[in-house]
């Protein structure tokens, strides 16, 4: 018999496996293959309707604006946790995470009546600007952001906290500036973990529900997001047609994820 | 470059991490500034490279008043304790930073940035690790290529934290002679932050040694030796053993320790001695006992004694014969004496 130095191999690979069997593949592989029912000409045309199109477009770009956008908020609020001392840090640091429990449904609401045109801040926006939020593809993009932004917070967070001052005091008796330290040091170092950010927070947005159909105003063509149109499906028993957005929806995001974790390979170069 | 400090004083809340410190660098010159955690030196290494505040006190660099310069104007070259180099940068361009982050008109071109790089790589001898990055190096090269970075700057002062404690104690002997010999070299005026006082005592021309935030006592290395400033000094350096005696008749007395009188010069009372492991010769007969024993080349001795219940390092003259277990007297060629019990 093999002896293992770390114990309890049987059981957690038993586990593991099963876990990412139920959870994971099944489910998967049903989606994949259920589609395939209308045939090969049928899923092509399922999928080619002008709605469905309009819809996945709406879905990648919005969640990839709110990534985008995510992004520099993210950034500050975690430099805000990790490098400055002030009254309220814990709290805000505990507000990250809120999203995360809040059911999506409620934000939903919430930033609906916000971004409403006779809400606090809907209102304001439309008179001064003549924005419109709330019903718009905008509306959207802020109800997206509400969902990814914890996940740039907590990746970038560990990675700025175990960069430290040093590399910064380094950069400054070399000479540097402040944005030079930032442009050439910081940033280069948290980029990783930025784009990782990145593709959680776009993940996620990408699937996003509860909290998009409330502010979205469900438009057809204009503001009608895929997985609402696979809700409608369903409704209209039209399963395969339903699977078929979601297997173009799954495609989609595992092609966006693959490039992103290149791209992050590409700038972990040499690191260990 | 010259660096003078006077009364310089920095508190963190109600702890005075330096309090009051003065010191005088002359041009050229390798310092070592030595103590133990805590005894402020690297706060007074980040003070003087600008990464620090002070409350009170005033700090000229070549005459230079330095309040209100920062960091990155001193021309400062810092070696850091963990070196801090840039991960995501190949070891050429860690090196290259501080002249590439110059502004347009003093920055020189492309061609000669690489040469400088090129001739700094040559200088701390790893022209073949140009192109690899910081992770992939190992303590020994991290630490050159730390120091090509804070000399590409072509700094007037050198200041490096604590620059061998991450390396084994091998290397470390050998790195730190090829850095004091490169420092030779160049000529340029360096401060060195330690708490081992080997590192101290080797490399520097003159130490500072602190204590509590304060510099007790600023000598040459066998000045400290000679003549310790103060008790304290006396005990970190040189591995003394601290004995309390009792001083009569203008000698010292170590009863009931199996220790020869010590004559001084000091008038009656109590006293404390500082007595270094090669000033204590132990001679066969007598209540102390050896305990362990190295032969050293030359037929020399040492010894770990024990008496009444002390432990002491001794040593013992080529052809006396003494081996584990047998009985003892140690009778002291030189030792330190201050007034007063401790």
């Amino acid at each position: 018999m093999r002896v293992r130095a770390i114990p309890g191999f049987g059981l957690s690979i038993g586990v593991a496996l099963t876990w990412v069997s139920l959870i994971v593949l099944v489910p998967l592989l049903a989606l994949a293959v259920k589609p395939w029912e209308l045939g090969v000409a049928g899923v092509i045309r399922s999928l080619s309707e002008d709605r469905v199109l309009a819809s996945l477009a709406l879905s990648f770009g919005t969640a990839a604006l709110a990534g985008l956008a995510s992004l520099p908020i993210g950034l500050l609020l975690a430099y805000a946790i990790v490098r400055l001392r002030f009254l309220g840090r814990r709290i805000l640091d505990g507000m990250v995470d809120l999203p995360f429990a809040l059911p999506t449904a409620v934000a939903g609401i919430a930033l609906t009546a916000l971004f409403a045109p006779n809400g606090w801040l809907g209102a304001p926006l439309q008179a001064w600007f003549g924005w419109k939020v709330a019903f718009t593809p905008a509306g959207i993009v802020v109800a997206l952001v509400f969902v990814a932004l914890p996940f740039i917070v907590r990746t970038v967070e560990p990675v700025l906290r175990d960069l430290g001052r040093d590399a910064e005091e380094a950069a400054a008796t070399l000479g540097a500036t402040r944005p030079q330290a930032l442009a050439r040091v910081v940033l280069p170092a948290l980029a990783p973990a930025l784009v990782s950010g990145f593709g959680l927070g776009f993940a996620r947005a990408v699937g996003e529900y509860g909290s998009v159909i409330f502010i979205a105003g469900n438009m057809p063509m204009v503001s009608e997001i895929a997985p609402l149109l696979i809700v409608i499906r369903l409704e209209q028993f039209d399963y395969a047609g339903a699977a078929a957005v979601g297997l173009a929806m799954l495609l989609l995001a595992f092609a966006v994820l693959l490039g992103l974790s290149l791209v992050q390979r590409g700038l972990r170069r040499g690191r260990a | 470059m010259t660096v003078e400090a006077e009364r310089i004083t920095r508190r963190f809340g109600d702890a005075a991490a330096l309090d009051g410190v003065d010191l005088a660098v002359r041009e050229g010159e390798l310092v070592a500034l030595l103590g133990p955690s805590g005894s402020g030196k690297t706060t007074l290494l980040r003070v003087i490279a600008g990464l620090e505040g002070t409350d009170a006190g005033r700090l000229r660099i070549a005459g230079q008043d330095m309040a209100g310069v920062p960091a990155r104007e001193r021309g400062i070259g810092v070696v850091f304790q963990h070196y801090a180099l840039f991960r995501h940068m190949k070891v050429a361009d860690n090196i290259a930073f501080g002249l590439d982050v110059r502004p347009r008109a003093t920055r020189p071109d492309r061609a000669a940035i690489a040469d400088r790089v090129a001739a700094l790589l040559d200088l701390v001898q790893i022209p073949e690790l140009a192109q690899r990055y910081p992770d992939q190096l190992s303590g020994g090269q991290r630490q050159r290529v730390a120091l090509a970075r804070a000399l590409a700057i072509e700094p007037r002062l050198l200041l490096l934290d604590e620059p061998f404690g991450a390396l084994d104690a091998l290397v470390r002997r050998d790195v730190r002679r090829w850095v004091r010999g490169l420092q030779e070299r160049l000529g340029i005026t360096t401060i060195l932050v330690t708490h081992d006082q080997e590192e101290a005592m080797e490399m520097a021309d003159r130490v500072a040694v602190m204590e509590r935030g304060r510099i007790v006592q600023f000598d040459a290395p066998a000045a400290l030796l000679e003549h310790p400033a103060t008790p304290f000094v006396a005990g970190f350096i040189g591995d003394a053993a601290q004995l309390p005696c009792r001083i009569a008749g203008g000698v010292a007395h170590f009863d009931p320790l199996p220790i020869a009188p010590l004559p001084v010069s000091l008038a009656d009372g109590p006293g404390t001695a500082f007595l270094r492991p090669a000033e204590l010769l132990a001679e066969p007969g007598g209540s102390a006992v050896v305990r362990l024993l190295r032969p050293q080349g030359g037929g020399e001795l040492h010894l770990v004694v024990e008496a009444a219940g002390q432990v002491l390092d001794a040593r013992a003259a080529p052809g006396t014969r003494l081996a584990r277990g047998d009985a003892c007297h140690l009778v002291p060629r030189g030792g330190r004496v201050f007034p007063g019990a401790t």
